[in-house]
């Protein structure tokens, strides 16, 4: 009796497996035909969402960059303005008002046409957002670039710069701004400036953020139908597989792209990505760890430099220690830290030392500024001048993160205090979780003298690097300096490119006399892929295109 | 039984309401909030404060705890603030991976813990019983993220027999009905699917089964030990019992009753999550993601999820329960 049961047991199993196989359909097309028109690329997280108007984090953004066009895009492997959507555009003698010339015979991947008209009504979309789409992390970029909106809801928002779009045939386009700005067109290259399918948009609603308080709803768009131009349409996002995949646009108006799937598969450790990448399991993968570059490079994957297009510095509170609003003592701190020694030693191959707070591949770039040497002994100099020879400095690092500026926070951080140590000031080392203990202790209050941090550029524009420091009162430097800041203003509003760019110069040599603080290094990020996988192009700007990507036969 | 069943599924009411309102207060008193990991390096204080302020933050706790239970009675738990889905969709989406590999952890840990443990009582002393406490040792000591290296190492980096990382080849293209990919592969007959998903439990069965298996060997080497000793086994093998018999009938059954206790804490504990192996196996369970959602201040998911999984160890201990009846006929619910 008692030995029957297993097999009673083992007969109930196979009857219900027999039941279950039978009681749900596949839906799967054909699966077959060569991988090798098939990419998997491991990404350090999931994209947010996929409407790139609604997003400012990187893997959202990645992918936009495949399904969606811009009308302007940075040149391939660079960050100059080059055609996108359009062909060519000019501005009006104020300076104001930019005519684009687009292409013609570009179709959405719903079939509709793109056209004046289509541009219009993204613009609009966006000017005209309501309710919690004003939201600074909802529309992050769109405020960046543009300040405000058509009404703005939130009082501290300032003016938008964007006034009005006008279709006047099929393939021009005038966009109009309120005053003129250095930002115009290089920020239209980014990917929050896509240009959608104004059917889509409007059949899932896009721009339907509902809910309240802490329970907003996002509109299917954005999760489930992004409509683009670009070379690649969106085919499944499969959260419980960590995997978006694409597939190749078949009716795009260039080149089509070489594989006909581009999966984005989540692989959050970078040594997983890495073991996932020498077992085959993805093609290629980003964010490589400066120990990996060279041993992959050795053991023949195809290891992608990008110009460094970051800066990492040392800010220095001068809120903070009441010393610090002594620009000798802050003189003495640039001369005490050997960034020569943390770039060879830290940093990835390729790095250098930062003589401006923006990287030398941007108009406006000085390198006739005022450069802080490595000199403990005029540091203790400046030190004893400033009567602050005994000077004690919170100095903060983050944890638990690394950033493509910044591949290893910790270490940075030993080779800064050992240096400031050496000319003797005492550092008080307060480590902090980068989010969201660090990023609040060191971009508000009072309780910071020295921290670090660092900027990824957004397009090739000096404003977006100094400006975004510097061009008004901020606890992380706790300084106001009414001439800087009008000085800033000045050359953003400045129409002739030309006499911007020296504008920016002048700016690049006031910041380093006043020297709010240190600009340490540029560290150029590594993108890799498989032994057979050719054809990308490493982009300063992560602005890479998997169009191009294809296995070596 | 069934009194006692549903006796005990009230008594989860309570329980997690006062979870709820401890989790509300601890999460809320947790320095910064969601708005800084939102907003990254971009973020200043002006517009921390406006997504505080749509996220409905700045109002008065009591507020915005009225508003969690109003949408929990209503079987909402809101909306993730960082991956802007539902939370409800979120954790259907990712709690089948953990149980999954929840399964595959304990089927190993099971499947050989107790046979081990069980030989290495029955042999005492000699070199298989210093092998398995031996073995169990370094079982609970080595980390289970080396482990995971290591294992990926020779089986997917150097022999490429198994998958490093995923719950699916994704060029699959498999159907999607529970997010049990074995399951839906099973269901609609999508063969190679569900052999792909159960090949990908593999490696990470196996790190995450090395802590539960040497507590099972010990476990149950202990009990059998202490139920060898007994007077009744002498009594049965006195009879003329066969081995097999007084095996089975007698010592194991006995012997299991801690070992089940232990299995089912064992069990809840992994159905929470097991953060570093989804880590390093990038496997979509509940883990990996309940730990960004603690750097990211993500406060629907905290709350959401740690209510589920709270439900989810008094089911796993429910059962547990109700097994010990199944064991020993002499245990009676009451």
């Amino acid at each position: 009796m008692r030995a029957a049961r297993p097999k009673a047991a083992l007969a109930a199993v196979a009857v219900a497996a027999l039941a279950v196989a039978g009681c749900a359909e596949s839906d799967r097309g054909d699966s077959s035909g060569s991988t090798k028109d098939t990419l998997i690329f491991g990404v350090a997280g999931d994209p947010k969402v996929l409407d790139p108007g609604l997003a400012s984090d990187g893997e959202s953004l990645r992918v936009a960059r495949q399904v969606f066009e811009t009308l302007v895009r940075p040149e391939e492997g660079g960050t100059k303005v080059t055609p996108g959507l359009a062909e060519s555009w000019t501005p009006d003698a104020a300076g104001t008002t930019w005519t684009f010339k687009l292409r013609s015979g570009v179709k959405f991947h719903d079939g509709t046409d793109f056209n004046a008209e289509a541009v219009c009504a993204n613009f609009n979309r966006w000017y005209n957002a309501k309710g919690l789409m004003q939201s600074p992390d909802v529309t992050a970029y769109w405020q960046d670039v543009m300040g405000g909106f058509a009404a703005n809801e939130n009082k501290e928002l300032p003016p938008s710069l964007f006034k009005s779009c006008t279709a006047k045939d099929a393939t021009t386009v005038d966009l109009s701004f309120t005053r003129v700005s250095s930002k115009i067109p290089a920020a239209l290259m980014l990917p929050s400036f896509s240009i959608h399918s104004p059917k889509a948009l409007e059949q899932y609603q896009a721009s339907n953020i509902t809910g309240s308080a802490d329970d907003i709803k996002y509109p299917s768009y954005a999760m489930e139908h992004p409509t683009g131009t670009g070379p690649f349409k969106f085919k499944s996002w499969d959260v419980a597989n960590k995997t978006l995949t694409l597939e190749r646009n078949e009716d795009y108006y260039g080149n089509k792209a070489k594989l006909k799937t581009l999966i984005f598969k989540t692989i959050s450790d970078e040594n997983a990505r890495k073991q996932a990448l020498r077992s085959g399991d993805i093609q290629g993968y980003d964010l490589v760890g400066p120990a990996d570059v060279e041993p992959l490079k050795k053991d023949g994957f195809n290891v992608l430099t990008r110009p460094a297009f970051n800066i990492l510095y040392l800010a220095i509170n001068q809120k903070g220690n009441p010393k610090l609003a002594d620009v000798r003592v802050r003189q003495a701190i640039a001369h005490a830290l050997n960034r020569q020694a943390l770039v060879d030693s830290k940093l990835p191959p390729g790095a250098k030392v930062a003589e401006n707070f923006m990287p030398d591949t941007v108009e406006g770039w000085n390198g006739d500024v005022t450069k802080y040497d490595y000199n403990p002994e005029k540091a203790k100099q400046l030190l004893a001048a400033a009567g602050a020879s005994n000077l004690t400095l919170r100095f903060h690092y983050p944890t638990e993160v690394t950033r493509p500026y910044m591949p290893n926070p910790k270490d940075i951080f030993e080779l800064l205090s050992a240096d400031l140590k050496a000319v003797g000031i005492n550092v008080q080392a307060i480590p902090l979780k980068w989010s969201p203990d660090y990023l609040n202790a060191t971009t508000s209050g009072t309780k910071h003298d020295l921290h670090f941090l660092g900027w990824t550029g957004d397009y090739g524009d000096a404003y977006n690097f100094i400006g975004t420091f510097f061009d008004r009162p901020k606890d992380e430097w706790g300084f106001t300096n009414k001439a800087l800041f009008d000085q800033f203003k000045d050359a953003d509003t400045t129409a002739d490119a030309a006499a911007r760019t020296e504008k920016y110069k002048a700016l690049n040599k006031a910041v380093m006399d006043f020297l709010p603080g240190v600009p340490v290094s540029h560290s150029p990020p590594a993108i890799v892929f498989g032994k057979d996988v050719t054809g990308v192009k490493a982009s300063p700007l992560t602005d890479e295109r998997f169009a191009t990507a294809e296995f070596k036969s | 039984m069934f009194r006692f069943i549903v006796r005990r599924l009230l008594q989860v009411i309570p329980t997690l309401f006062g979870l709820s309102i401890l989790l509300f207060i601890w999460l809320h008193r947790l320095p910064g909030g969601p708005e800084t990991a939102i907003l990254g390096e971009r973020g200043t204080p002006e517009m921390r404060a406006a997504i505080r302020r749509n996220l409905g933050l700045d109002e008065p706790i009591l507020v915005q705890y009225g508003r969690f239970m109003k949408r929990l009675i209503q079987f909402d738990l809101g909306t993730s603030t960082s991956t802007k889905r539902e939370v409800t969709t979120e954790f259907l989406q990712r709690f089948p991976g953990t149980v999954e590999l929840t399964v595959m952890a304990m089927l190993i840990a099971i499947g050989l813990g107790i046979p081990l443990g069980y030989l290495a009582a029955r042999r005492r002393g000699t070199i298989v019983d210093h092998a398995s406490v031996a073995g169990s040792l370094i079982g609970i000591c080595i980390p289970v993220f080396f482990l995971a290296y290591v294992l990926k190492a020779v089986f997917a980096e150097n022999l490429g027999w198994l998958p490093s990382a995923g719950r699916q080849d994704p060029t699959i293209g498999a159907t999607r009905i529970t997010n049990f990919f074995v399951l839906d592969g099973l269901m609609t007959r999508e063969w190679d699917a569900a052999a792909d998903a159960l090949i990908h439990l593999i490696l990470p069965g196996l790190a995450l089964a090395s802590i539960p298996l040497a507590v099972i060997v010990r476990i149950t080497r202990a009990s059998v030990l202490e139920v060898l000793g007994e007077d009744f086994v002498r009594t049965a093998e006195a009879k003329g019992l066969t081995e097999s018999v007084v095996r089975r009938r007698h010592v194991l059954r006995n012997a299991m009753l801690p070992v089940a206790t232990s299995i089912g804490l064992l069990t809840g504990q992994l159905l929470s999550g097991a953060v570093l192996t989804e880590t390093v196996f990038a496997f979509s369970g509940i883990g990996a993601f309940l730990a960004d959602a603690i750097s990211q201040r993500d406060y629907p998911v905290l709350q959401g999820f740690i209510l589920i999984i709270a439900l989810v160890y008094v089911l796993v201990n429910l059962v547990v329960d109700v097994s010990y009846t199944l064991i020993d006929p002499r245990v009676r619910v009451r």
